[in-house]
């Protein structure tokens, strides 16, 4: 491991000066993934600024009904906390379904958000990879990518977001916060995350040295019937190999409101809005369920050995939106 | 702001087992390696040194951490509780006493990070905290039963090679039935 400087800020000023905009510097949070990745010679910074200690940790309401969530809040206490629970269980099934319960004492929101893919061709440095050293090739596209994204990738990379918690933050249209040394600003969790392209280096709209300060999530009504449906290759403390979030209201027989996000299929948490706007107002029934995913999914570019994913989200979605609809009408 | 100059390592103090104890770090030092190699503390193990085992796993603030991807001089000011800090005294902690009397190892490498796990498990099950098997997430449904299911998936983070699994839920089982008999008879 390259050696590092190491600074503990006490307040967002002072994390901001700390790491005064140097590329070479990163925040430290809980440190899951930066610290493995530092160990793997994948992450060299100079200089560590801890942001651990910053008074970011509390989760307060919001003026409008939602939930502002600090980002040193950890996964531990975002799942456990009764007004995530009540409003948006599947956030908190999203977050117990990430991970061990030591990895969710330490982890945190901002963190989670900025959490680098798990493609083994980007934590092997002895390997390709344009999202480590752009340029230098994709070795997933035409080797070992049973895991990887069918949704929105590029020839350039195929890797796949490994985040739980944005799936859920994606379906109830998060806003992340953050703060520059030019002051604050927000972003959209739907323009959080960059496209793929040919810049799969650049994974977020936030500017150079800006520190995510919180995630509000709005009032989402319908968050109150969501769930979080995880499949991987075990039980349990492994990454998904596909995920959905989803949030139905049934009035009549008819779709009122949906919400459908998708976890590990694309570089990003992703938001199915073409699968929304086939549901919304359509009659609640596996029919249309399993129409709405193939409109969604028609976008889907698999490679050989990741096509089944296609056939699992479609599955996936039929499984958890009929769970949803029966369970309304108990 | 750059106050002091750029150093790589620092001098820091670490609380363990109640204890303090200052000493200069290079700043690449995880607590586990700081644990094992400076204090002399070995019962915390290494087994993957990546996150993907918990035989490092130690009490940090009363919660349960991963001490191999803790660096060391970010945990001055925390209080550290290894397995060597789990007991009072000479008698072992009831986690301990459920894992002896149940069998709940063979090698025994995993059994530090999992008694630490345990004992943390028991209290967050007992404050109330849900786990991706908890059915009932509403916060007024209380805690769910103590389930094998319940117990197996909160303990997904420790993993034993031996395969032990089958003693170790029953372990912890006994030790959180303990527990709660022993909170309702001070009751």
């Amino acid at each position: 491991m390259r050696e590092f400087d190491y600074r503990c800020a006490h307040d967002v000023p002072g994390a901001l000066a700390l790491l005064d905009g140097d590329p070479e510097a990163r925040f430290l949070g809980g440190g899951t993934n930066l610290v493995d990745l530092m160990k793997t010679g994948v992450e060299r910074p100079a200089r560590l600024v801890d942001v651990r200690e910053l008074p970011l940790d509390r989760i307060e309401p919001t003026a409008d009904g939602g939930l502002r969530i600090g980002a040193t809040v950890t996964n531990s206490d975002l799942a456990a906390h009764p007004e995530v629970r009540r409003r948006y269980p599947a956030l908190t099934q999203a977050v117990l379904a990430g991970a061990s319960g030591q990895l969710r004492n330490m982890a945190t929101v901002g963190g989670n958000l900025l959490q680098r893919t798990r493609c083994g061709y980007f934590a092997d440095i002895t390997k390709p990879c344009n999202k480590r050293v752009p340029g230098s090739g994709c070795p997933a596209v035409e080797g070992e990518h049973h895991n990887h994204a069918v949704l929105g990738a590029s020839e350039h990379c195929v890797a796949t977001h490994p985040s739980d918690m944005g799936v859920a933050l994606a379906a109830f249209d998060a806003v992340v916060s953050y703060a520059t040394p030019d002051g604050p600003g927000e972003l959209p969790f739907g323009d959080f995350y960059l496209p793929v392209g040919d810049t799969p280096h650049r994974e977020t709209a936030l500017p150079p040295g800006a520190l995510i300060t919180g995630v509000t999530l709005p009032a989402v009504p319908v968050a109150a019937r969501s769930r979080y449906r995880k499949v991987r290759e075990r039980a349990s403390y492994a990454f998904a190999i596909g995920s959905v979030a989803a949030a139905l209201d049934v009035r009549d027989g008819v779709v009122h409101d949906v919400r459908l996000a998708f976890g590990a299929v694309a570089s990003r948490p992703w938001r199915a809005r073409t699968a929304e706007r086939a549901l919304t107002g359509a009659p609640a029934d596996a029919g249309t369920f399993a129409a709405a995913a193939d409109a969604e999914l028609a976008a889907a570019r698999p490679l050989p050995h990741n096509a089944y994913k296609v056939t699992l989200m479609r599955n996936l979605v039929v499984a958890e939106l009929t769970r949803l609809t029966e369970e309304a009408s108990r | 702001m750059s106050s002091a100059p750029s150093s790589t390592y620092s001098a820091v103090t670490l609380t363990v087992n109640g204890e303090k104890h200052t000493l200069t770090v290079d700043h690449r030092t995880t607590l586990l390696d700081a644990l094992r190699e400076r204090l002399d503390l070995t019962g915390t193990k290494k087994g993957c040194d990546q996150g993907q085992c918990g035989a490092c796993t130690v009490l940090v603030d009363g919660r349960r951490n991963l001490s191999c991807l803790q660096l060391a001089v970010a945990a001055e000011g925390r209080e550290i509780t290894t397995i060597e800090g789990v007991a009072e005294g000479d008698g072992l902690h009831p986690v301990q006493e459920a894992f002896l009397e149940l069998d709940g190892y063979q090698c025994g490498y995993c059994t530090p990070g999992q008694i630490c796990s345990a004992i943390a498990v028991i209290e967050e099950h007992a404050a109330g905290w849900p786990s991706a098997a908890t059915d009932d997430l509403r916060p007024e449904a209380g805690p769910p039963p103590l389930t094998p299911e319940e117990i197996r998936e909160r303990m997904s983070g420790n993993l034993c090679r031996c395969g032990a699994y089958v003693s170790i839920v029953q372990a912890v089982a006994r030790a959180a039935a303990d527990r709660s008999a022993a909170k309702e008879a001070v009751a």
